[in-house]
């Protein structure tokens, strides 16, 4: 009963590549240890790179004496602020002063310090050894300053500024609805309830961690820099940018990618110090980060403090939500998306599944001197979703409802739904997702179980995501960089085959393998004869790269788009030389063009690559040499939404407090799945990123700033032992505007699991009085409830 | 600069002949002095286990040994795995077909130390399995599909 089988539709098309579970085609390099990853790349000459970091949470910079660096054997240069003279990183937001504060962040820290490991000088040596003893012979002084380690800190009246520019330490204020009327509809409701909720921050983790190789050519006259982005094209932007370049003067290329779940795309000040170093010295510097620098320097998340109200009538239906959201966003803001990225996004979607007729709600992003943040997989959904379902099962509770219940009660069910927010919903599944797991469990007699005398909770999650933001959205935000479309361009070569390109990039996802069933569908091609190219700014025009669950609804319809078009023209040409009407043509699902009528008469797409590039003469008039295809997509309205529930069963240990889960059924619903068991991998690593957060892992400072999670021995990331088995039931709600009726798959299973594991601990301590709000949920809260239970 | 050593190591059946510092990691000598670099180093304080080797049939963290101290192992990387002709070993087209990884950085480790536990441990079980995949990090996969896989190998090759 604790396995972790699929079920549902399997989505096989017959003789289609989409829907079909196509062995992936990265897998034979990675398994045979034949990947390419930044650190496998070694240039001739290349020297290597690590940085002074600060030691201090806030403080001035006194001085930087860099002069036994210089001495230390194998240093080859130590660079400093000054040395350097980048431009700043500064993303931007257009919002009034009064909603947005803008603040820079320099590449190596000039005057001041803001955080335990903030970049201040960089350290070039012939070995990564040597690099690692120059760090360690600069001498910093620092005149330290009171640092702000907290968001209620950061509020209080005359705390520290961590940027001089930002007032109260705010850098976004916003308050994006408030509903006329709300507070009459509070004063009047039979049932009010309240969660506030603190969680914790988080690393994202990916097991590589961030990297960089540039180098300076002289023939291409261009800096080159490698480096494991999921925003290439942005890396190209800020470091043109920060070094006084043109961007056809940098090329950035991506490697094979150990993972990324958001903490790789943004710009990281690292990659851009690296390759001005080697602009500067005019040799290869590769710098990789280390496990320490990943925990303590890197882009964190999700350190959020909620204060909702939620108004129910007597039947249990939703009348108003009232929510105030404060992000602990630390010393920065983050390029492209800034400080805004949580609080916008929780403002944006918190009313969620439910036909939420009231709402108000103000977001803010602090600054602490603490590593800056980034997003996340889920960016703040894995926290306003565990909020709202806790609201939920608070006023089920409250009104002797099922928790079920009340949930059905107030899920949307007519689709397209305008909520509160603004924000169109296209069609979903939400109550179906939601009364299947229900019955999942009922079914394998967890409720039995649960009125056995252990400690046994049930607890649920259901949620809706927007996957693939297009320009729209983003710019509702007001980001001034929008990052919605996707440019896909489709060549044809003399043999027949062809290579594709998208500005998406596949750091784990399998773009390799799903981008080209696309593909491989629409001119009827196996999908050996398709190359998927990405991550090179000089090969792609323009892209966004991978986040937001934007890759196959975005990326994978101009892939699409772009192949229909190569179609066209393969028709066309193939219809000249056979002397019929274009109409007359169809491919043949078999690699050629044939009359629909006859089909014995067929053109291979060699044969129609050979003319149209080596026999040109005797392509039709009008129609130039060559067979390449450009096309380009944009998420029209509110975009697509894929949506899931999620069902846990626990069971707590009254010795210890240990969280125990017995079951964990996922239900989702993500429209039509390209390649199935490549969702279902994106469902069962979401959740256990999700579980990791609901239990275990946590960045945490002392009070003068300090990281406490320096290496892995503290930040718990759980492993097999931790990790249940998840069961996966697939509905299919296709979408009906992008390629195949895909929707994204990427983030849901780390947004659902926080609210079904809390959830689920929750009906556990049922009888304890005690109500647990807070993640990573604490082992010792629950040691407490029950031993105060047990008197 | 320091001291240089000179040893000599037998990696994947071939002897190579190196001089190196002693504070010179396996892991980084295999990557950087032997070109070896499907062993991937995440961590390199001994928890994530992406470095995992062979040392004498063992698995061995690369990160946590200096290259000085196997002078006299028979060392094995992934890239011993797979056949000459590139054909994968029954455990990587296990991993494949169980979507055992995602973006491919843990699973050399993966695969060394399921090697390494599986020619020890033939009759193992899935338990037994799960709690051995438990001694190395993956962010990817949940490692359900890790257990399956390792699992289904050590079915196959008990049934060959």
């Amino acid at each position: 009963m604790t396995g972790g089988a699929v079920t549902g539709p399997r989505f096989r098309r017959d003789g289609a590549w989409v829907g079909a579970s196509v062995p992936r085609r990265e897998d034979p390099r990675l398994l045979a240890g034949r990947g390419r990853f930044v650190d496998d790349i070694t240039l001739p000459g290349m020297l290597h790179a690590q940085f002074v970091r600060s030691t201090v949470a806030h403080g001035w910079i006194r001085a930087v004496d860099l002069d036994e660096v210089r001495a230390v054997p194998g240093v080859v240069a130590a660079f400093s602020a000054a040395d350097l003279a980048l431009g700043d990183i500064t993303a931007l937001l257009d919002r009034p002063p009064h909603e947005f504060v803008p603040t820079s962040m320099p590449v190596l820290a000039r005057d001041k310090v803001r955080f335990v490991g903030e970049p201040v000088a960089i350290v070039i040596a012939r070995d990564p050894y040597a690099a690692e003893d120059g760090v360690e012979a600069a001498v910093v002084e620092y005149e330290e300053l009171e640092p702000v380690v907290g968001d209620t800190a950061a509020l209080a009246d005359g705390a520290p500024l961590v940027h001089a520019e930002a007032p109260r330490n705010t850098l976004v204020d916003v308050s994006l609805f408030a509903t006329e009327g709300i507070d009459e509809v509070f004063a009047e409701a039979p049932c009010v309830v309240r969660v506030r909720s603190k969680t914790g921050r988080q690393n994202a983790l990916p097991l590589e961690t961030r990297g960089v190789v540039a180098s300076w050519d002289d023939r291409d006259e261009q800096l080159h820099v490698k480096t494991n982005t999921q925003i290439p094209h942005q890396v190209r932007t800020v470091l043109a940018r920060c070094a006084g370049l043109d961007e056809k003067q940098v090329r950035v290329t991506v490697p094979d990618m150990g993972g990324g779940f958001g903490q790789k795309c943004v710009v990281g000040r690292e990659e851009i110090a690296a390759a001005a170093a080697a602009l500067r010295l005019r040799r290869p510097v590769k710098w990789i980060e280390d496990r320490r620098d990943a925990l303590t320097a890197a882009f964190l998340a999700r350190e959020q403090r909620y204060d909702v109200r939620a108004a129910f009538d007597a039947d249990g239906r939703i009348l108003a939500l009232d929510a105030d959201v404060v992000c602990d966003m630390g010393a920065y803001s983050c390029y492209p998306f800034t400080a805004g990225i949580e609080p916008l996004m929780a403002s944006a979607e918190m009313p969620s599944v439910y036909r939420v007729p009231a709402y108000r709600v103000r977001g803010r992003a602090v600054t602490t001197n603490k590593a800056p943040t980034g997003p996340y997989r889920g960016v703040s959904r894995p926290q306003y979703v565990m909020v709202v379902e806790r609201l939920m099962e608070r006023a089920a509770r409250e009104l002797g409802l099922d928790p079920v219940e009340i949930r059905r009660r107030n899920v949307i069910t007519v689709f397209p739904y305008t909520g509160v927010n603004g924000i169109t919903y296209d069609p979903g599944s939400y109550r179906e997702s939601l009364e299947l797991c229900e019955r999942v469990l009922r079914e394998e007699g967890w409720y039995d179980l649960r009125d056995t005398g252990r400690v046994i909770g049930i607890g649920y999650a259901c949620f809706s995501e927007r996957t693939g933001y297009g320009s729209g959205a983003f710019a509702q935000r007001r980001m001034q960089v929008v990052p919605g479309f996707d440019i896909s361009e489709i060549r044809m070569d003399v043999s027949g085959t062809v290579s594709v390109t998208t500005g998406t990039m596949s750091h784990g996802q399998s773009h390799e393998t799903t981008m080209a069933q696309l593909v491989a569908d629409r001119l009827g091609l196996d999908i050996a004869q398709v190359k998927v190219v990405q991550g090179d700014t000089d090969r792609i025009t323009y892209g966004f790269g991978s986040f937001a669950s934007r890759s196959i609804t975005i990326g994978g319809s101009a892939v699409a788009a772009a192949a229909e078009k190569l179609g066209a023209q393969l028709k066309e040409i193939a219809a000249h030389l056979m002397e019929v009407d274009v109409d007359a043509c169809e491919l043949d699902g078999d690699g050629g063009v044939r009359l629909r009528d006859d089909p014995d008469r067929r053109l291979s797409f060699a044969e129609l690559a050979d003319v149209a590039y080596l026999r040109a003469h005797l392509l039709p008039k009008g129609v130039g040499p060559g067979l390449s295809a450009t096309a380009s997509f944009d998420v029209p309205g509110d975009g697509t939404f894929s949506n899931a529930t999620h069902g846990v069963v626990v069971e707590l240990d009254p010795g210890t407090g240990g969280v125990e889960i017995l079951r964990y059924v996922c239900v989702e619903d993500c429209g039509v799945a390209i390649n199935p068991k490549v969702v279902d991998g994106q469902c069962r690593g979401g959740i256990a990123q999700g579980i990791a957060g609901a239990l275990f892992e946590q960045v945490t400072y002392d009070a003068a700033g300090q990281p406490l999670a320096p290496s892995l021995m503290e930040y718990k990331v759980p492993t097999a032992s931790e990790i249940p088995d998840i069961a996966i039931h697939h509905l299919e709600t296709p979408c009906a505007f992008t390629a195949n009726g895909a929707k994204g798959a990427g983030e849901g299973g780390t947004i659902g699991a926080p609210a079904a594991v809390l959830n689920a601990v929750n009906d556990a301590l049922r009888d304890t009085g005690v109500e647990l709000d807070d993640t990573p949920i604490a082992r010792e809260a629950v040691f407490r409830a029950l031993e105060a239970h047990r008197g | 600069m320091a001291e240089i050593q000179l040893i000599e190591l037998t990696v994947n059946g071939e002897r190579h002949d190196l001089a190196v510092e002693p504070r010179r990691t396996l892991a980084d000598v295999l990557r950087h002095d032997l070109g070896l670099t499907g062993t991937h180093v995440g961590c390199e304080h001994g928890i994530c286990g992406a470095c995992t080797v062979l040392v004498d049939g063992a698995p061995v963290r690369a990160c946590l040994v200096f290259a000085a101290q196997v002078e006299d192992a028979d060392i094995r990387t992934v890239e011993s795995l797979a056949a000459p002709d590139g054909t994968l070993s029954d455990l990587q087209q296990e991993f494949s077909a169980h979507h055992g990884l995602q973006c491919g950085f843990c699973t050399p480790g993966f695969l060394m130390l399921a090697e390494g536990f599986l020619a020890e441990r033939p009759d193992a079980t899935k338990e037994e399995i799960r709690e051995v995949v438990a001694s190395n990090l993956c962010r990817c996969t949940g490692y359900q599909t890790i257990v399956e896989a390792v699992d289904a190998c050590a079915a196959r090759r008990r049934n060959a």
